[in-house]
C-alpha cells in the first residue's frame, strides 16, 4: 500500500526542506492553525506540518502546549444522550480502522461501547499521522502509530470528565471512578458522560495522564463487530461516490490513449447535443496531458456525451510503450551490471555443484478498487470544499489549492468512506483531486456554477494510470547437495515508484528504490548479489498494496521451493533450517499454518499438492499452507483449502 | 416519461429509454444503495431484483423493465422481507463486510437464491457458488459470504 518506511528517518532527511520553509518563527500552535502555517511556508511544510510543530515547540518549550494530534476536541464528541463520536485520522476502506481506533480510545475513556460511533476526518492538521506528521493511511501504520495517541486522547477526556464531575459534586476527583460511560462517586452517585460532556470539554486539557495497565483492558483485544457492519449490510453506508449536493453535476473525462498526450482536434458538437450534457471542457490532465471533460446531469448522460466526442490525439511528443519491446529491453537490462542492493562475498557460480536459473515477469497491475475513483468539488471565489476517499488528505488538499490558485487554508477536504483503495487513493501527484479541481475550475470559468463530481469508469481506472510497475526478476543460484546456497546472483528490473516523490530522498539510495527490493533475501541467510535497474518508461507507477512484497515474496518463496526440490528436501523443513534460532516469528507462523493444515500428516488425494510460503511485510509475518489442485504438473487456479497464519 | 415500479412504489422518470436502471436509481431517484462497479455486467455490485430475479442493473435499460417490479437493497433489508431480513442479520452476525462496497450486490444475489428455494430447503455449496459466481469482492470476503448465506438459510427453516 505504501513503502515500508521508518518514520525515524524522516526528520533528518527533511531537515533541509524544513530549513527552506522556516523563514518565520513558528510559535507553538493552537489546533486548526496548520492551514495558516502551510499557507505561509508552502507545500513542503504543508505536507509535514507536524514536524514544524515539533521543532518549534522544542525551540519554545515555555509554550509547551499539546500538539494538534493530542487535542481531544478534534477527536471526541460526546452528545447529551451519551453517544461518543470518535473521529478517525485515517481513511477507512475496508481495513477496519474506523472500528479499531475508536476501540482504543473508548478503552481509556471507559466508554460504553454500545454508544460509540465513528466518523472520518478532514485535512485538518489534527489528523496527521502523529509520527510521520503527514496525513497518511498506508504502510500498515494506523494502529502501530496511533495506538498510544488514541489511548492518550481517551485518557485525557476521561480525566476531564472526572474533573467536571468533581466540580459538580464538590469532591476530590481522586475519590471518583468511571465505568461504561459514567462517572461514579463512592456514595453511589452517578453521572453519565453525556451529562458532563459540555462542562468537561470546556476544561483545560491535562498535559500528563496515566494510561491503564493493559491487564485491565476490556475492549482492546476483544473480538468486536465493525461499527459499520449494519450500514454496510443494508445499502445505507454512504461512500464517496454516493455523496451528493443539491444541483450536483457529474463529469467524466476522455483521456488520451497514451499517457501525457494532447488534443490535436476536437469536435464536440454531437456531445453537446446529448440530452443532459451541460458543458464540454478541455482540461489539463496528469503528466502534462490534455483531456476532454463532459459535464452532465448524471453519469449516464456524461458518458453518452463522452462517447459522442470526436477527438484526435497528438501523441507525437510522448513515448509509446510497447509491451514486447519493453520486455526485451528489461531482459537485456537484467544482464547488465548496475547498482547493488546486496553484494555478498560468494563463490563463482560455475563452481557450485548444483545450479538453477529462473526468470519471473510480473505485469503492470491496476489497483482496481471496487468503488471507482471519484471526487466532488464545490468551488466559490475564495474557497473550495472537496469530498473524496483520500489516503492523504493534507497533500491532496495542498495539491488542490495549488491547482485552484487558492491558499491551502481555503480548501477543506472531507475524507469519505471508500470501497477499497490499495494505495491508489494516495498518488504522489494527487492526480484524482487535481483533475477534479481542474474540471470544477474550467466549468466555473465557463459559467457553470455547480458542485461537480468527477467519476472514473472502470475502463478509466484500468487505462487511466497508476499501476504496480511491471517487474522482471532474473536469478542464477548455485548450491550444494544439502541445499546450502553458495551463490545467488539476482537482478530486478522495474520502474522506481518513489523517484520524483517526496519520499525519494530517503527511500531511494544509490539509485535503488527501497520499494522495489523490500522482501528480498530477508530473513534467509543467503549469500546474495542483488542488482537493480530502474528503467524509465512512460507509464505512471505507484505503490500497490504490499508494494515490493507483491513480487519479491513470490520470487523468494518459489526459488526456495525449487532448491528444496532439487535437493530432495521437505520445503517446510528446509525453511525451518534456514530460519534457525534467529527468526522465531517466521518459525512460529509457519509451524502454526502447518499444524492447522495437517501438512506432512494428511495424505492428499491424487491430483492435489501442498504449497507453503512465509513472508514478512510491514512488520507482520505471514505463513500459508495451501492445498492446490494440480493438473499436468501445474497448479490450477484457485486453492482447495488455505491455512493462513499471521504473527 | 417512463413508469417504473421500484420497491412497490410507482415512479415516473423522464430519461432516455436506453438509460440503465442503475443510473435511474442512483442519479435520478437518489437511491444510492445500489452500487456502480464496472457498468458492464462483470462485477455484480449493481445487482437488483426484477420480479424476484437477480439482474445487473448497470446493463439493463429502463425500457426493458417497465412492466416488471424492481426491488433494491433498500427494500430487501428494511425488515419487511423475511428472506432479506435473515440475510441482513447473517451478514451482520458474520461481520462479512470489509470495505462493504460490493455487499449490496452480494446480498441481492444471496436473497434471490434463498427466495428461489422451496420452503425449508438448504442451498448446497454448489448452488451457493453458482448463484454468487457473478459477484466480485475485491476485499476477498467470499468465505464469510458463503458462511453467512448458509447460516441465513438455516434460520429460514
Ligand atoms: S456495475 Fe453492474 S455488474 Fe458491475
Ligand atoms: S467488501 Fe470490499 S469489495 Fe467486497
Amino acid at each position: 500500500m505504501f513503502p515500508n518506511m521508518d518514520h525515524k528517518e524522516l526528520p533528518r532527511a527533511l531537515q533541509h526542506i524544513m530549513e527552506r520553509g522556516r523563514s518565520t518563527t513558528v510559535q507553538a500552535m493552537p489546533r486548526r492553525s496548520f492551514l495558516k502555517l502551510a499557507g505561509t511556508l508552502g507545500l513542503a511544510v504543508g505536507i509535514f506540518p507536524d514536524l514544524a510543530v515539533a521543532q518549534s515547540s522544542e525551540a519554545d518549550a515555555a509554550a509547551a502546549s499539546l500538539k494538534p494530534t493530542e487535542q481531544p476536541s478534534a477527536f471526541v464528541h460526546i452528545a447529551p444522550n451519551g453517544e461518543v463520536t470518535v473521529t478517525i485520522n485515517r481513511l477507512e476502506f475496508g481495513q477496519g480502522v474506523q472500528t479499531a481506533l475508536p476501540m482504543i480510545l473508548a478503552e481509556e475513556l471507559d466508554a460504553d461501547w454500545n454508544l460509540v460511533r465513528s466518523q472520518l476526518g478532514t485535512n485538518d492538521i489534527a489528523y496527521v499521522d502523529p509520527l510521520f506528521g503527514m496525513h497518511l493511511t498506508g504502510g500498515s501504520n494506523t494502529i502501530k502509530n496511533s495506538f498510544t495517541q488514541y489511548r492518550e486522547l481517551g485518557a485525557r477526556v476521561r480525566a476531564m470528565l472526572l474533573a467536571a464531575a468533581a466540580t459538580r459534586w464538590n469532591v476530590e476527583a481522586s475519590t471518583l471512578r468511571t465505568e461504561a460511560g459514567a462517572v461514579l462517586a463512592s456514595d453511589g452517585r452517578k453521572l453519565g458522560y453525556g451529562e458532563l460532556a459540555e462542562a468537561a470539554m470546556a476544561l483545560p486539557v491535562p498535559q500528563k495522564i496515566a494510561l491503564k495497565d493493559p491487564k485491565y483492558f476490556r475492549i482492546i483485544g476483544q473480538p468486536t463487530r465493525r461499527l459499520d457492519a449494519q450500514a454496510k449490510s443494508s445499502g445505507q453506508q454512504s461512500f464517496g461516490i454516493d455523496f451528493k449536493l443539491p444541483g450536483q453535476l457529474t463529469a467524466v473525462v476522455a483521456r488520451p490513449p497514451v499517457f501525457g498526450a494532447k488534443i490535436a482536434t476536437l469536435d464536440d458538437s454531437a456531445a453537446r447535443a446529448v440530452k443532459g450534457v451541460k458543458a464540454v471542457l478541455r482540461v489539463p490532465l496528469d503528466r502534462g496531458a490534455e483531456g476532454v471533460a463532459v459535464v452532465a446531469d448524471g453519469y449516464w448522460q456524461a458518458s453518452q456525451g463522452r462517447d459522442a466526442l470526436k477527438v484526435e490525439w497528438d501523441t507525437s511528443a510522448v513515448e509509446k510503450v510497447d509491451s514486447e519491446r519493453q520486455l526485451a529491453h528489461y531482459r537485456e537490462m537484467a544482464t547488465r551490471p548496475g547498482p547493488r542492493q546486496f553484494d555478498s562475498d560468494m563463490v563463482p557460480l560455475e563452481t557450485a555443484p548444483l545450479k538453477l536459473e529462473a526468470e519471473f515477469v510480473f505485469p503492470y497491475l491496476a489497483h482496481a478498487a471496487m468503488e471507482p475513483l471519484n471526487c466532488t468539488v464545490r468551488l466559490a471565489d475564495d474557497r473550495a470544499e472537496i469530498w473524496m476517499g483520500s489516503q492523504s488528505a493534507g497533500p491532496d488538499a495542498a495539491a488542490a489549492a495549488a491547482a485552484l490558485g487558492l491558499k491551502t487554508e481555503q480548501v477543506v477536504l472531507n475524507v469519505q468512506m471508500s470501497g477499497g483503495g490499495f494505495g491508489r487513493r494516495f498518488s504522489s501527484t494527487s492526480d484524482t483531486v487535481v483533475e477534479a479541481c481542474e474540471i470544477a475550475k474550467a466549468a466555473r470559468s465557463a459559467g457553470l456554477n455547480a458542485p461537480i463530481r468527477t467519476l472514473w469508469s472502470r475502463e478509466d481506472d484500468m487505462r487511466g494510470g497508476y499501476y504496480r510497475p511491471m517487474h522482471l526478476h532474473h536469478a542464477r543460484i548455485g548450491f550444494d547437495k544439502k541445499g546450502k546456497v553458495l551463490a545467488w546472483d539476482h537482478s530486478i528490473v522495474g520502474q522506481s515508484i518513489l523517484t520524483g516523490t517526496v519520499f525519494e530522498q530517503f527511500m531511494v539510495k544509490n539509485g535503488i528504490d527501497a520499494a522495489t527490493t523490500e522482501g528480498m533475501r530477508a530473513p534467509y541467510p543467503l549469500p546474495m548479489r542483488l542488482t537493480v535497474h530502474h528503467p524509465k518508461d512512460n507509464v505512471p507507477v505507484l505503490w500497490w498494496r504490499s508494494v515490493g512484497s507483491t513480487h519479491t515474496a513470490y520470487v523468494m518463496e518459489t526459488l526456495l521451493d525449487d532448491i528444496a526440490r532439487a535437493t530432495d528436501q521437505d520445503p517446510v523443513a528446509y525453511r525451518m533450517q534456514l530460519f534457525g534460532d534467529q527468526h522465531i516469528r517466521h518459525r512460529d507462523a509457519l509451524q502454526l499454518a502447518v499444524d492447522k493444515s495437517g501438512y506432512g500428516k494428511t495424505q492428499l488425494s491424487e491430483g492435489r499438492a501442498w504449497g507453503v510460503a512465509v513472508h514478512e511485510s510491514f512488520s507482520s509475518v505471514v505463513a500459508y499452507v495451501v492445498e492446490a489442485s494440480v493438473a499436468d504438473g501445474q497448479p490450477r487456479p484457485g486453492f482447495t483449502a488455505i491455512w493462513p497464519s499471521t504473527l | 416519461m417512463i413508469s417504473l415500479n421500484i420497491n412497490g412504489r410507482e415512479h415516473e422518470v423522464d430519461v432516455d429509454p436506453e438509460t440503465p436502471i442503475l443510473w435511474v436509481l442512483r442519479d435520478t431517484l437518489g437511491m444510492s444503495g445500489t452500487k456502480f462497479g464496472c457498468g458492464a455486467a462483470l462485477c455484480g455490485a449493481c445487482t437488483v431484483h426484477l420480479d424476484g430475479e437477480a439482474i445487473r442493473s448497470c446493463s439493463t435499460p429502463v425500457s426493458a423493465v417497465e412492466s416488471g417490479k424492481i426491488t433494491t437493497i433498500e427494500k430487501t433489508t428494511d425488515g419487511t422481507d423475511r428472506v432479506g431480513a435473515a440475510v441482513h442479520a447473517a451478514w451482520v452476525r458474520h461481520d462479512v463486510a470489509q470495505c462493504g462496497y460490493c455487499q449490496s450486490g452480494q446480498i441481492m444475489s444471496a436473497t434471490a437464491l434463498l427466495a428461489s428455494l422451496s420452503p425449508g430447503a438448504q442451498p448446497t455449496a454448489e448452488e451457493i457458488d453458482s448463484a454468487m459466481a457473478g459477484n466480485i469482492c475485491r476485499c476477498g470476503t467470499y468465505a464469510r459470504i458463503r458462511a453467512a448465506i448458509a447460516d441465513a438459510a438455516s434460520t429460514l427453516v
